[in-house]
């Protein structure tokens, strides 16, 4: 659904992205792994049309979307939920989760649908609906990020780094969240440098360093790759 | 609810009391001259407190809006009534085309940009002699048509016209900042980039903001210009921009009272300390600077924080 060919992303004259190929297929997780500054977030926001790249192409379902605006790329069925749980943060947690629909506003009754089934993910934000998004907790946050980002009834899904400060047992919930989204339907592409908790619910993953793509595989492959082991997961 | 009813009824009866009250043709004038400059402020409001960018050509919006009223109806004949659509229309227009140049750039830039432009604006106003009169202004600008037997010739008919339309600016600035556009404003101005993440089309957003908040300047010059029966060229020059820059920073910015109070305490004190009109901006100097330091969000955004503590409300946008 997603193929990204050969992306290039320059920052003076620094390339962030050296010639980056990656594809998402119909219903997959797929995890990006790599340390900080490996260029995982600037692929996502080249991806979501927040950067434009120097060179390469970014294909969705085939159609070639290297230059869209982003407004127009969620409007399509990308959707993120940006690193760092961005929120409106004196916005209250509803007002967040409709801001996100802004795509489908004249579809009131879908909208309406869809934040029932947000709320089902994750009821604490029906409890929450009216506080402001800037009151949650950390983990409650991240829920209202990725919540919002499927308010825009998102084909593909992305996540950067979704268990950024998170406490291990919010981490867990957060996963298993992104797992039930995966099976309703959604593809995902996951950055991560939490590799452990990542490839236990990814299809496959990729790893990236220094702009490149340096090694990829299925989710066994890489849990056995030595390098992974020593470099992410640390056992 | 009760509160809210006071808060909008109070003051609303108080201004609808105040010409019979103080029967002073001088005062009322003073208070027509700042609910004018006051719908001008909420278009600098919606502009800077809403998307989050300040334009420095903000009077002279004011005064396009004020000359273009004043030429339709003194050298064209028009009615008040139709020359102010076609004033708003034109201001509107303009503003939207230097919003496709001034918009490629953002807050600091984005002021500089502007600054230019109303720079601009006094030159044309002050140099096309043949339409605007030049540096002597505009005179014999009629008052408004009577519509019925509504007539506006006397100066208490006209004070509640221009609070009509003050009245009228305000609940339009209320309805929009709790429309969905408003949210994407608010969007905008939090975070350019999240707002174009979720899928908000922030250039089309600074745009619509741009507009409004010209037209919204150009109705006040168009009611100020009609009211004076005159307009000059400073009226749209860049200290004016200032003038009403320091009444929304005083008022409260991004609050719905914030600008009235600004404007309205402001000009007050203006007109008290007529005497000092030369230390003006050493009077106000310090009042922008304590106002900055003690209350950031203004005495109207003041205000609403005390009654909110009071009430015990938690604080929702």
């Amino acid at each position: 659904m997603l193929e990204v060919r050969d992306l290039r992303v320059r920052f003076g004259t620094f390339y962030a992205l050296d010639g980056v190929s990656l594809s998402v297929k119909e219903g997959e997780i797929v995890v990006l792994l790599g340390a900080n500054g490996a260029g995982k977030s600037t692929l996502f926001r080249t991806i979501s049309g927040l950067h434009a790249p120097a060179g390469g192409a970014i294909l969705l379902e085939g159609q070639d979307v290297t230059r869209w605006p982003a407004h127009r790329l969620v409007a399509a069925g990308i959707a993120q939920a940006p690193e760092g749980k961005h929120l409106f943060p004196e916005v209250s947690v509803g007002k967040n989760l409709r801001l996100g629909a802004y795509v489908r506003r004249r579809d009131v009754e879908g909208v309406r649908s869809t934040m029932d089934e947000v709320f089902q993910l994750f009821p604490v934000l029906r409890e929450k609906e009216r506080d402001a998004a800037g009151t949650l907790s950390g983990g409650q946050q991240q829920m209202l990020a990725i919540g919002r980002a499927l308010m825009a009834k998102p084909r593909l899904l992305l996540l950067d780094e979704p268990s950024l400060g998170l406490a291990p047992l919010v981490v867990e919930e957060v996963f298993a969240s992104i797992q039930k989204i995966n099976e309703g339907g959604t593809s995902v592409l996951l950055a991560e440098q939490n590799a452990h908790a990542a490839l236990k619910v990814a299809h496959r993953g990729y790893v990236i360093e220094e702009g490149t793509v340096s090694l990829s595989g299925g989710r066994g492959e890489l849990m056995g790759n030595e390098e992974v082991r020593r470099a992410y997961i640390g056992i | 609810m009760i509160t809210r009813s006071v808060a909008i009824g109070v003051p609303l009866l108080a201004a609808i009391l105040f010409p019979l009250v103080v029967d002073n043709a001088y005062l009322v004038s003073v208070a027509v001259t700042a609910y004018v400059t006051a719908i001008a402020v909420y278009g600098l409001d919606i502009l800077l407190g809403y998307t989050g960018q300040l334009s420095l050509a903000h009077a002279g919006f004011f005064g396009v809006g004020g000359y273009a009223v004043g030429i339709l109806t003194s050298d064209y004949g028009l009615s008040f009534w139709s020359a102010l659509p076609l004033a708003l229309a034109l201001t509107a227009l303009l503003g939207h085309l230097i919003g496709l140049a001034a918009l490629r750039t953002r807050h600091d830039y984005f002021a500089i940009f502007t600054l230019a432009v109303g720079v601009m604006i006094v030159i044309v106003i002050e140099r096309w002699e043949s339409l605007t009169g030049g540096t002597d202004g505009l005179i014999g600008i009629p008052a408004p048509t009577s519509i019925g037997p509504l007539s506006f010739a006397s100066l208490n008919a006209q004070y509640y016209l221009v609070l009509a339309f003050l009245v009228l600016t305000i609940y339009v600035v209320w309805a929009l900042m709790h429309s969905l556009v408003g949210r994407t404003f608010l969007a905008v101005r939090n975070s350019e980039e999240l707002a174009r993440a979720v899928g908000i089309d922030t250039g089309r957003t600074h745009q619509l903001s741009f507009v409004i908040s010209a037209t919204l300047a150009a109705l006040g010059g168009a009611l100020y210009a009609t009211f004076l029966g005159s307009i000059g060229p400073d009226v749209g020059d860049v200290p004016m921009t200032f003038n009403m820059l320091v009444y929304l920073m005083i008022g409260g910015v991004a609050s719905l009272p914030g600008p009235l109070v600004g404007t309205i305490l402001i000009m007050g004190l203006m007109q008290a300390l007529t005497a000092f009109q030369e230390y003006s901006m050493m009077i106000l100097g310090p009042i922008l600077v304590l106002v900055v330091i003690f209350f950031p969000q203004g005495l109207a955004g003041q205000g609403r924080v005390l009654a909110n503590k009071v009430l015990g409300r938690s604080g929702d946008a």
